[in-house]
């Protein structure tokens, strides 16, 4: 017994820094996307070899805030993994139907506003949170 | 399906959190199995009746098949 806890205080070792490598990732996954959106205008006032090479780094530290999550997900047990699926299997569906119709509704001028991408992935975002909460409830 | 994982934890006096350990899952998993709301995949019910040295099927047993 004391040895499987041995390795499992190896296993809950490495889910947290997998965690915290994500976090990192997706801070500075962040803090790229605000320099690339707000840099031209702020920072060094429209230069577009500025500009591109800010929004290369922030796709480069997407990637890298990719695997980061990836290596998260493989590294949660079963239950956590299936929580995250079904969250994420909601994000995605509700972010594909919606997004779809929304775009619809612009293209149609069925709405005022030209619908932004920003509006989606705080959508999906929000959708993602619920169905972690939901699952988490489900199995608690 | 229904588990004796409650009662064979006991008898021993582990902890949720001392058989999460052991198993390699957060102890919410343990207990959602417990609870019978969740239950373990083939490998993870292998690994606990390895842990208490009994076959799968005296620690896990099919509802429908009682």
């Amino acid at each position: 017994m004391e040895e499987q806890i041995k390795e499992s205080g190896d296993w809950a070792a490495r889910v947290n820094r997998n965690t915290l490598r994500l976090g990192y990732c997706t801070g500075a996954w962040l803090v790229t996307t605000a320099v690339a959106t707000f840099g031209p205008q702020f920072i060094w006032h429209d230069n577009t070899l500025l500009t591109a090479i800010a929004i290369f780094i922030n796709l480069g530290v997407g990637f890298v805030t990719i695997a980061a999550n990836k290596h998260h997900l493989q590294s949660l047990d079963e239950m956590q993994q299936k929580i995250q699926l079904e969250a994420m299997a909601l994000s995605l569906g509700v972010g594909f139907v919606c997004g779809l119709s929304y775009s619809l509704l612009d293209q149609s001028n069925l709405i005022a506003a030209d619908a932004e991408i920003s509006h989606l992935i705080l959508l999906m975002g929000l959708t993602y949170f619920a169905g972690m909460v939901v699952g988490n409830r489900r199995y608690r | 399906m229904k588990n004796r994982l409650k009662v064979l934890r006991a008898e021993r006096d582990w902890t949720q959190a001392d058989l999460a350990a052991a198993l390699e899952v957060s102890r919410q998993t343990i207990n959602a199995i417990e609870k019978g709301k969740f239950d373990p995949s083939l490998p993870l019910a292998f690994k606990a009746a390895r842990l208490f040295n009994m076959s799968i099927e005296d620690i896990f047993q099919d509802e429908a098949a009682a």
